[in-house]
C-alpha cells in the first residue's frame, strides 16, 4: 500500500510513544507530525492524556501560558517534542540562529520553552523532517538547550531519539551520543552519514524502518484524521487528502 | 470608569517605555498597536509574554520599537516575522533571548513583589550566557543543586484586549489569565475591549474568575476587533489569510510601507468618517 512521508513519520513516532509508559504528552504548535503520533498512540488504545497547546477550541490549560510550564516543573509530563535549526551529535538544540550572538547570519525564531521543557520533561523527542548536514552539524553555533548536562544542575529526561526523513536515531546521555536506529525505506546507513554533520555510533546491522501497516493508514487517514481538521487544516488537506466542509 | 480614546490612549503611551505584550494567541491589542505606530512612538521596549508575533513585527516595521525581551518571535504558521528578522540583520535592534518560563516566572516575581525567583533548567543553554542578569547560585536547601535565579521584571505598562469591561472597569479575558499577571506586574495596564457592558463581573460567579479587577487596569478603550488578526476566544477565530498576506508584503520595507499606509493609516481614516 503506498502512502506519504508524513504517515511513515507519524507511525514511527507513534512507536517511539509506546516504547515507553506515558501518561501525559504535550505537544507543541508547529508539529502536526508529532500531533498526528500522539493520535494515533491513543487510537491505538494507548491510555494516555494529550495537551495540545494550540488547539483553537478546548485549550488544556485555564490558568494562562505559564501553567503548561508549571506542571511540566512538576512532572506532570512524560513527554514533548522539540526541533531546531540546528542539531549537534551531543543532542544540543539550537532555536536561536547562525553567525554571532542572537543570529546575526540566519536568525531562528528563538527559543521558546526548549531550555526549560528539555530538562524537566520525563523524556524528549527530537523530531526535524529535513536530515542534512545545514540542520544536523557537528556544533551547533549557539544552544537554545543542552543535550545533556552537568551534575548539580536538576534534570529529569533527554532525548529518547531523533527522528528525520531520513531515519531514526537513538540518544545515549551516558555517553552524550546518538546511534543509528533505523533507516527508512530507501535509504542506507551510508548516504545517512554522508547527509549527517555529525558523528554517530553504528551497532551492527542496521534495520529498516517498518513501513505503515493498513491498520495504521487507516487510524491515520479516519479517526486521526478527523481530530486534527480544526488544529491542522493545511496539513491534513496535503497529507491525507480531506477538505474542511465549505 | 469610562472608556478612553484608543488615539488618547495611544498619546499617553510614553517614548521609550518597557510594554510587556502577550502573543498572538493569547488576547494582543494590535488596535493599540496600530495606534501607537499612528501616533509615531519612537524607542519602545517590548517584552513578549511568553513570545512576540504580529503586533510585535508591525510595531518594529514602523520603527516605534527600540529592544525586544522576548522567547521568540513569529508569526505562526506564516513563517518568520519579517520586520523583526530585517531590523535584526541591519542591526537596529536590541534583542535580549529568554526562554518562555523565565520570562514567566519573572513578571511573577513581579507580581509577588519579590526581588527574585528560582528556575529549574536553563542551565548549559547560551541563553544564559548572554543574560547578566540571570544568576546561577547553589540551592540554599540542597547544597548538591545548582539553580538559576531570575530577577523580578517590572513593565511600565501592559497592554492587550480584553472581551468585554463593566460599569466598574473590570475586564473580562476568559481563560487567558497571563493577560492578569501581566496586569498585576506592571505599572499601568492600557486595555482595549470589543465593547462595554453593564454591572460589575466580580458579582457574577462564572465571570469572576475570567476576570481582571478594575484596581489593575489604568485605563481601557473600546476597539472592536481589536484583537484582529488574532483570535477573540470564542468571538472570533484567527485570520490565517490576513497573516500570511502580511508576511509576503512584510518581505521587503517597501512593501511593509504600503501595507502599513493601507491597514493602519487609511483603515483607521475610513473608520473615523
Amino acid at each position: 500500500m503506498s502512502y506519504r512521508p508524513e504517515e511513515l513519520l507519524a507511525v514511527t513516532l507513534a512507536k517511539l510513544i509506546r516504547a515507553v509508559p506515558t501518561r501525559h504528552i504535550a505537544v507543541g504548535a508547529a508539529s502536526p507530525v508529532p500531533a498526528a503520533a500522539c493520535w494515533l498512540a491513543v487510537k491505538q488504545g494507548e491510555p494516555v492524556r494529550l495537551s495540545l497547546l494550540h488547539k483553537r477550541t478546548g485549550n488544556p490549560f485555564t490558568e494562562g501560558t505559564r501553567e503548561l510550564f508549571d506542571l511540566t516543573g512538576q512532572g506532570r509530563v512524560d513527554l514533548f517534542f522539540l526541533g531546531g535549526g540546528q542539531i549537534d551529535g551531543q543532542a544540543n538544540l539550537n532555536l536561536i540562529g547562525t553567525g554571532e550572538w542572537p543570529g546575526r547570519e540566519v536568525r531562528f525564531p528563538g527559543s521558546f520553552g526548549s531550555a526549560f521543557m528539555y530538562f524537566m520533561t520525563g523524556r524528549t523527542i527530537l523530531f526535524r523532517e529535513e536530515h542534512s548536514p545545514r540542520v544536523l552539524v557537528d556544533k551547533v553555533a549557539h544552544i537554545s538547550a543542552p543535550g545533556i548536562s552537568e551534575p548539580g544542575v536538576y534534570r529529569r529526561g533527554h532525548a529518547q531519539a531523533l527522528v528525520t526523513g531520513r531515519c531514526v536515531f537513538a540518544f545515549h546521555p551516558d555517553r552524550g551520543r546518538f546511534s543509528l536506529a533505523s533507516v527508512h525505506p530507501g535509504e542506507t546507513v551510508e548516504g545517512v552519514r554522508e547527509m549527517t554533520g555529525f558523528a554517530f555510533d553504528v551497532d551492527g546491522e542496521v534495520p529498516q524502518t517498518p513501513a505503515p501497516t493498513e491498520e495504521e493508514l487507516a487510524l491515520l487517514r479516519g479517526s486521526v484524521c478527523d481530530e486534527m481538521m480544526e488544529t491542522y487544516p493545511e496539513f491534513c488537506s496535503r497529507v491525507f487528502d480531506r477538505k474542511l466542509a465549505a | 470608569m469610562t472608556p478612553i480614546d484608543l488615539e488618547a490612549m495611544a498619546a499617553s503611551v510614553p517614548d521609550g517605555a518597557l510594554i510587556a505584550l502577550p502573543p498572538d494567541n493569547s488576547l494582543p491589542s494590535v488596535a493599540l498597536a496600530k495606534a501607537l505606530i499612528r501616533r509615531g512612538a519612537r524607542d519602545l521596549r517590548l517584552v513578549g509574554v511568553p513570545v512576540s508575533g504580529f503586533a510585535t513585527d508591525i510595531l518594529i516595521g514602523a520603527g516605534c520599537v527600540a529592544a525586544v525581551q522576548t522567547s521568540a518571535v513569529s508569526l505562526g504558521e506564516a513563517g518568520f516575522a519579517p520586520r523583526f528578522t530585517a531590523a535584526l540583520k541591519a542591526g537596529k535592534l536590541s534583542i535580549t533571548d529568554a526562554t518562555c518560563p523565565a520570562i514567566h516566572t519573572m513578571l511573577q516575581a513581579a507580581e509577588k513583589g519579590v526581588p527574585f525567583m528560582p528556575l529549574r533548567g536553563i542551565i548549559g543553554s547560551d541563553i544564559l550566557a548572554n543574560r547578566p542578569d540571570w544568576k546561577v547560585i547553589q540551592s540554599p536547601f540542597d547544597s548538591g543543586e545548582k539553580i538559576v535565579v531570575l530577577p523580578a521584571l517590572h513593565p511600565d505598562i501592559a497592554v492587550f484586549h480584553g472581551v468585554m469591561a463593566d460599569s466598574h472597569g473590570n475586564v473580562y479575558v476568559g481563560r487567558r489569565r497571563e493577560c492578569g499577571t501581566i496586569a498585576h506586574a506592571s505599572r499601568r495596564a492600557l486595555v482595549t475591549v470589543e465593547r462595554v457592558v453593564e454591572g460589575n463581573f466580580l458579582e457574577d460567579e462564572r465571570l469572576a474568575p475570567g476576570t481582571i479587577n478594575a484596581t489593575y487596569i489604568s485605563a481601557f478603550a473600546v476597539a472592536e476587533r481589536g484583537a484582529r488578526p488574532a483570535a477573540l476566544l470564542d468571538d472570533y477565530g484567527f485570520d490565517a489569510a490576513y497573516v500570511a498576506a502580511y508576511a509576503r508584503a512584510g518581505k521587503t520595507e517597501a512593501g511593509f510601507a504600503e501595507w502599513c499606509a493601507e491597514h493602519v493609516f487609511e483603515a483607521r481614516a475610513v473608520a473615523a468618517e
